[in-house]
């Protein structure tokens, strides 16, 4: 038997530059059409590049948790979770609680979390529960799980508070005593609690938490369970340095901030792309593992200076520069994303996958395959409440009766708009998504007012524009294409290709 | 004698509610050995696997009787998790793969490597869930698998998807190899899917891993493969241990009378006279270059003539192909070649050709495809005859009177047991299910009947009325009936000619009174003249 | 006992449940002191209005597609058919030129063209659900937002000129137009057969800019208010949704019905009865859609207004919710379970409201009970369904 790689070599196959580009076009169809609506639309609607690119950023940071945690579900075989309605109640029953109570800030938030976490486990338990129950169905049993949550979420808000449980300031309750208002103001309260947080108290959490792990760690050593390495003491020094540089005043004043310009984080990102691949490039320099494609490390070195490049142009760069970014929620969405890439690589991860390519195989592999399901709901309401959260306090006030049935339409368009499907969601296809989908949303009622002479008109685009990518993407991903005609002998008669016979010259 | 044999079954006996599959059922094998087990579907085969390997489906119905020993020692089995550890691997006839994961990650599916967690405590909290998974690792443990069956060309960072049937089951072999402590391993007909090259491919590796000290059990119908390979085989019969022989000391034939030979019982009464004459000048059913696509059970270039006025058989073992015939003519699956109906070639293209042409079906699904289970036996009846032929319509609509007429008759000439024509047909026993299907292909008066399975699950009395009835039907009213049956004692108490398929192709058209050998040849695909006899 | 367990097993345990509950809604009712006559009254209405549009599940179901929850683009074709009827009457001033026949006019000529459009827009539908056998329901649900969220982009740009469908000022259709000067309640109302409307015209067809128009006492009969107590007989939309029934009974019963159900029942038993599934399927679609457009100027002309935007947006889900109710599985539905499951669904929403009212003053609680009783069946059918799944 001959060493031949090349027949089954199947991961690297030489096909040129134009068949990829024409793959890459049709797979992204629904992405490309996209980007031209939202051109055509910023067009006509003649706003401002400074405005609009203010508010993206805005709605990314507000909006992309969310998004993110259809990503796991999507891994697990169950498709879009239009569930995560029920993550975004608990979300916001919490904070009803919160504000009501009169806590504020960061301290009010966290205890939000603390309400909303429990009570998002134990409705992710119950709607992964029904989802074992309606395998094969998942996404229009979350659809109507949606809608059946939400006739008990306003049974709870309209009927029981006020009435059953008692709650009487006027301020959030209906006159007449019974049921909340249709809208609850954060100003105050929560509105900004994560957005506010500045970059010296990340720098103080982040020590907090690594000292946290090494003293744990210490504590194993002591006790003989697990030795404690020089990585870790590395660990523990290289934060504490970290910390302390802190503390040099040129520094220091910069970091008091809760806001970081965009093309310091711009700058940071794209570092952090080129010094990544550089890394992996180095790792690999003896070319031991065949599934790394170096070509692509590179080409990522080169778009990261290229675009850093771009961003000297002065016209860019003032527009670029006139957008500020809360600096913690998009540190959350960063880490939400590292999540999702890193549990891919634990054995529950990989189960979840395992499960979403196939039931059976997973079964008969000794994976609880009903288990893995469920966790991953689990974790996807979690997520999304989490999602919630951000999105309130950024907003500011919520409607009390809409927010949560908004959530999981605009999110599963978001996600299918950067490229997804229901078989396969990324990190970057849920990103550009969001991006793509309410550049949409802001340029359409302007756009629509001037071309149509009625705002209407634009508002109305938008929604059919999210239902109908919806639609157009559940479509093409359950797609039937008829059977191209072919001789039945050949492959009947032949079990396999051309490789059985090349194996005969051995 | 005992200790020499790794795997000992021992009077194996099971029930299944009452239906006895297994009677006293022995099975040795001895380490380094390879060892056939060979039997006609329903011989009992796949249940004495199921034992071996603990599979729930035995402790769920009851158990089984007997005792199983390995290397001497009394073992209880309990689940295939239980039958891992002792050693004992099985490679399925249906891949248990992921096309989209490469090698690695089939081999080592739900059995992954993986380190703690670098965060502390995680592990305590959740167990081996959130362990970091060591693929570097794993790919060593694939590469070695994959090299100890000799399979240097298979990447371990491939993906499963794309690589050829044979491929794909070395990296099923390698991932029970890959299991530790591998003692006995069984293979479930694996030459089904495979072409020749592979196939061979496939023997070679069996024999490495038995010069390694493995057992294998190698379940075969495939003569040929037996005698290339196997050091030595068990035949089983109708649930019962017929006989162990080394292969060396034993012919084809004798295998071939193993596997088949018995009294043959009569099912139906003999008849007085026969006045049919069968001509070779008059046929009713062509085939020719015949292709079927039906997944499970292809048929390949069949060229068969039947003549108009006889009972044709067609018999062989499951998966061989005589299935697909009946349903490549029904419209159900894509045919290819030429189908010639008194000698006029059939438009297979067009929906329900072969019913205007008065062919009709009853196929071996009754549940599936025979019967619209949520409606009435009246309505089965005459579903075909009104839609192929228009027949009981009033003015567009349903004729009711006529249907109920016409639906009694048919409960008293068939004895369907039931409450009434209007009753559910998915509430009737089996074997009245079937006496509805074949009410519904003698309501459409048909030229030639193909009826598959047609005993199947009916009770001994029903049996012999409906092989009767259909014998009648051939006798008084001249139609051409092919019957396609897995029970060869059927089909040779009323065939005139029996066609056994194999592979796809027609192996040998034999006489209902020839020796039991040449069936047991055919259905392994051989003539008595292939093995010089 | 075991004949009461029989009928238990018959009924099903769920239709049970809800069958006493809506009993004991309607007791509690007429303890409360409603009048009876106008509680039934309603009732009956109710049960009546919704009946088309749950009938017209029956076709989908039994074709193989599950429920339709597409079915809103029956309902658009529908609308759309009444808005154009009633602009082309105002515009060629029928009711100047035909006095009270115009009003008939107006609701054949809606008809005619709902159903046209209903039969293209439905054979339309049913091409894409055969590419997408397996996620029909979900695809389906879809599908119908984008039909309604794109009629919102239609309405607000058509410019008609019927005052009662358009905005005072500014352009576009109204939410709600009434149809009380057009077909409303010609099936239903007595109102329209004792007492005379005024009915604005185009200016200068006289000088009034409208005329007076009571429908002929002759037919009356249409809907009778039964000695003045207070309870409406509808017996015209009573008699609509008979010959509905009819006409379905029949179809089920014809050659290509009995095809038809047989596709849906068993692809592979039709296939091998020469039938072609995707022909039966697209039919059972069309005819699906027909009935939705047909239903909803049912509805509409029994309610009195016709509700444009995202009203419909719903309303495919009381249906599906209310068959369910009456029996049917995702696989197969009856004639029979449309009757029963509009009425008990309809009842319990009609009957709960004055009940509630009278218990807790409450007005959005009947539409969140609505909500939770809907999709809670749909839940429930969901995690029944066996093999198929969509």
């Amino acid at each position: 038997m001959t060493n031949n790689n090349l027949e089954n070599r199947v991961l690297k196959p030489n096909i040129s530059i134009g068949e990829r580009l024409k793959t890459f076009l049709f797979e992204n169809k629904v992405m490309l059409v996209f980007v031209i609506i939202c051109y055509l639309g910023y067009l006509a609607s003649g706003s401002r590049a400074d405005t609009v690119l203010n508010e993206v950023f805005t709605r990314i940071s507000r909006n992309s948790f969310t998004v993110l945690s259809l990503l796991i579900p999507v891994l697990a075989g169950m498709g879009l979770n239009f569930g995560i309605v029920i993550g975004a109640i608990a979300a916001q029953i919490a904070v009803f609680a919160v504000v009501y109570w009169g806590l504020a800030g960061l301290s009010g938030m966290a205890l939000a979390v603390l309400i909303a976490t429990p009570l998002a486990i134990i409705f992710g338990y119950l709607v992964g529960k029904l989802f074992n129950m309606t395998k094969g169905a998942e996404m229009i049993t979350g659809l109507i799980l949606g809608y059946f949550a939400d006739g008990l979420y306003q049974l709870l808000f309209l009927v029981l508070i006020g009435r059953v449980i008692p709650a009487t300031n006027p301020r959030f309750i209906i006159d007449g005593g019974v049921g909340v208002k249709n809208v609850v103001d954060l100003t105050g309260t929560l509105k900004y609690s994560i957005d506010r947080v500045r970059i010296i108290d990340l720098a103080l959490g982040l020590l907090v938490i690594v000292a946290v792990i090494t003293a744990v760690r210490l504590y194993l050593h002591l006790s003989k369970k697990r030795k404690f390495t020089l990585k870790d003491l590395a660990l523990m020094v290289g934060v504490g340095i970290l910390y302390g540089i802190t503390y040099i005043p040129a520094i220091e004043r910069h970091l008091y901030v809760e806001r970081i310009n965009l093309i310091v984080a711009l700058s940071l990102v794209l570092a952090l792309f080129a010094i990544k691949s550089a890394y992996s490039i180095y790792k690999n320099r003896d070319g031991h593992d065949p599934t790394y494609s170096r070509g692509r490390s590179i080409s990522i070195i080169v778009i990261s200076v290229i675009a850093f490049a771009l961003t000297y142009v002065p016209s860019i760069e003032t527009l670029i520069m006139s957008v500020e970014l809360p600096v913690l929620p998009y540190v959350l969405i960063g880490g939400l994303m590292a999540f999702n890439k890193g549990i891919l690589n634990t054995r529950l991860g990989h189960n979840m996958r395992t499960v979403g390519q196939s039931n059976a195989v997973a079964a008969a592999s000794g994976i609880n395959v009903d288990r893995t399901r469920l966790i991953a709901v689990i974790l996807s309401t979690v997520l999304a409440c989490w999602g919630q959260l951000i999105y309130l306090q950024n907003l500011g006030t919520f409607s009390t009766y809409g927010a949560h049935m908004q959530v999981g339409q605009f999110a599963v368009a978001a996600l299918l708009v950067g490229g997804a499907s229901v078989s396969k969601a990324t990190n970057s296809q849920a990103i550009i998504g969001v991006t793509l989908f309410h550049l949409l949303f802001i340029i359409a009622p302007q756009a629509g007012n001037n071309l149509f002479g009625d705002a209407q008109v634009g508002e109305y685009f938008r929604v059919f524009v999210s239902y109908g990518v919806i639609a157009l993407s559940l479509a093409m991903h359950a797609w039937q294409r008829k059977k191209p005609a072919g001789s039945m002998m050949a492959s009947l008669s032949q079990a396999g290709p051309a490789i059985a016979e090349t194996e005969k010259k051995e | 004698m005992e200790t020499e044999y790794l795997l000992s079954m021992n009077n194996i006996s099971k029930e299944y509610f009452g239906n006895r599959v297994l009677k006293n059922v022995d099975l040795q094998v001895k380490a380094g050995e390879i060892h056939a087990l060979m039997g006609e579907n329903g011989a009992g085969k796949s249940t004495l696997m199921n034992i071996l390997f603990g599979m729930p489906v035995i402790h769920q119905t009851g158990g089984y009787e007997g005792q199983v020993q390995l290397a001497g020692e009394d073992i209880n089995i309990t689940d295939p998790h239980d039958a891992m550890n002792y050693g004992i691997g099985m490679v399925h006839q249906e891949f248990m793969l992921i096309p989209a994961f490469t090698v690695t990650q089939n081999i080592k599916l739900g059995r992954e490597t993986g380190k703690p967690n670098m965060l502390p405590l995680i592990d305590k909290v959740f167990g081996r869930d959130l362990d970091t998974l060591q693929w570097d690792e794993m790919a060593k443990d694939s590469r070695k698998a994959l090299d100890s069956i000799g399979m240097m060309n298979i990447e371990e960072y491939a993906k499963v998807a794309g690589m050829p049937i044979g491929y794909q089951q070395f990296v099923e072999i390698a991932r029970e190899i890959d299991k530790t402590g591998i003692k006995i391993l069984v293979f479930d007909e694996p030459t089904a899917v495979l072409t020749e090259s592979e196939a061979d491919r496939l023997l070679e590796i069996m024999r490495l891993l038995a010069s390694r000290g493995i057992a294998i059990i190698f379940i075969t119908h495939r003569l040929d493969e037996v005698v290339q390979v196997a050091d030595s085989l068990t035949v089983l019969r109708d649930g019962e241990f017929v006989a162990r022989k080394e292969v060396a000391e034993t012919s084809y034939v004798e295998i071939a009378q193993l596997m088949i030979g018995r009294t043959v019982e009569k099912l139906v009464e003999d008849e007085d006279t026969d006045k049919r004459e069968l001509s070779d000048d008059r046929i009713a059913l062509e085939l020719e270059y015949y292709c079927v696509n039906m997944p499970g059970e292809r048929v390949l270039d069949m060229n068969v003539k039947i003549r108009d006025g006889e009972i044709f058989g067609f018999g062989g073992l499951a998966g061989q192909g005589k299935i697909g015939i009946h349903n490549g003519i029904q419209g159900l699956f894509e045919t290819e070649g030429n189908v010639y109906v008194h000698g006029e070639l059939l438009d297979l293209e067009k929906r329900g050709e072969a019913l205007r042409n008065d062919i009709a079906f009853v196929s071996e699904d009754r549940r599936g495809v025979g019967l619209l289970l949520n409606e009435s036996i009246e309505r089965n009846i005459l579903f075909s005859a009104m839609q192929v032929k228009n027949e009981f319509l009033k003015g567009g609509l349903l004729d009711g009177k006529k249907s109920r007429e016409h639906s009694l008759e048919m409960i008293r000439l068939l004895d369907i047991r039931c409450t009434g024509t209007q009753q559910t047909v998915g509430s009737l026993s089996g074997g009245n299910q079937q006496k509805v299907c074949l009410a519904r292909a003698i309501t459409l008066n048909p030229d030639i009947l193909m009826v598959a399975e047609p005993t199947r699950g009916i009770d001994i009395g029903a049996k012999k009325l409906v092989l009767e009835h259909l014998r009648k039907m051939n006798r008084e009213e001249g139609v051409t009936i092919v019957v396609i049956s897995s029970e060869l004692v059927e089909l040779r108490s009323i065939c005139d000619r029996i066609g056994i398929v194999s592979d796809g192709k027609i192996a040998d058209i034999l006489a209902p009174d020839s020796p039991d050998a040449d069936f047991g040849l055919a259905m392994s695909g051989l003539k008595r003249e292939d093995v010089g006899e | 006992m075991t004949k009461l367990k029989k009928a238990i097993d018959i009924i099903g345990i769920p239709r049970l449940i809800i069958g006493l509950f809506f009993i004991a809604l309607v007791i509690t009712a007429l303890a409360v002191g409603l009048t009876p006559s106008s509680l039934f009254s309603d009732i009956l209405r109710r049960w009546m209005m919704y009946a088309i549009l749950v009938l017209a599940m029956v076709p989908g179901v039994q074709s193989g597609i599950g429920m339709n929850f597409g079915i809103s683009l029956g309902i658009v074709s529908g609308l759309l058919g009444s808005v154009i009827s009633m602009e082309v009457a105002y515009v060629k001033g029928w009711f100047f030129h035909f006095g009270a026949g115009a009003a008939w006019l107006t609701l054949l000529l809606a008809l005619l063209i709902g159903i046209v459009l209903a039969a293209f827009v439905g054979a339309a539908y049913g091409l894409l659900l055969n590419r997408v056998k397996g996620s029909e329901m979900t695809v389906s649900t879809y599908v119908g937002f984008s039909a309604i969220a794109m009629m919102n982009i239609v309405w607000i740009l058509l410019r008609f000129q019927n005052g009662q469908l358009r905005w005072p000022i500014g352009s576009g259709l109204r939410n709600t137009a009434s149809l009380q000067e057009s077909f409303g309640g010609l099936l239903s109302n007595p109102d329209v057969y004792s007492q005379s409307r005024s009915i604005a015209i185009p200016a200068g067809l006289n000088e009034a800019g409208s005329v007076t128009v009571q429908q002929p006492k002759a037919l009356s009969f249409l809907a009778i208010d039964v000695g003045g107590s207070g309870f409406v007989l509808p017996l015209g939309l009573i008699m609509v949704f008979a010959l509905c029934c009819l006409i379905i009974w029949l179809f089920l019963r014809s050659k290509k019905g009995l095809a038809m159900s047989a596709a849906g029942e068993n692809e592979l038993f039709a296939v091998s009865n020469g039938i072609n599934v995707d022909s039966m399927r697209i039919l059972g679609t069309a005819v699906s859609t027909v009935l939705g457009a047909v239903g909803i100027i049912m509805y509409a002309q029994t309610y009195g207004f016709l509700q444009l935007y995202n009203a419909p947006l719903m309303m495919g889900f009381a249906a599906v919710a209310s068959i369910l109710i009456g029996g049917a599985s995702i696989e197969r539905a009856s004639i029979s379970n449309v009757i029963i499951g509009t009425l008990l669904f309809q009842g319990i929403l009609t009957v709960a409201l004055p009940v509630v009212n009278a218990v807790i003053n409450v007005s959005a609680l009947p539409e969140i009970i609505r909500i939770i009783i809907t999709n809670g069946i749909i839940l429930y059918a969901l995690t029944k369904a066996r093999g198929g799944r969509r």
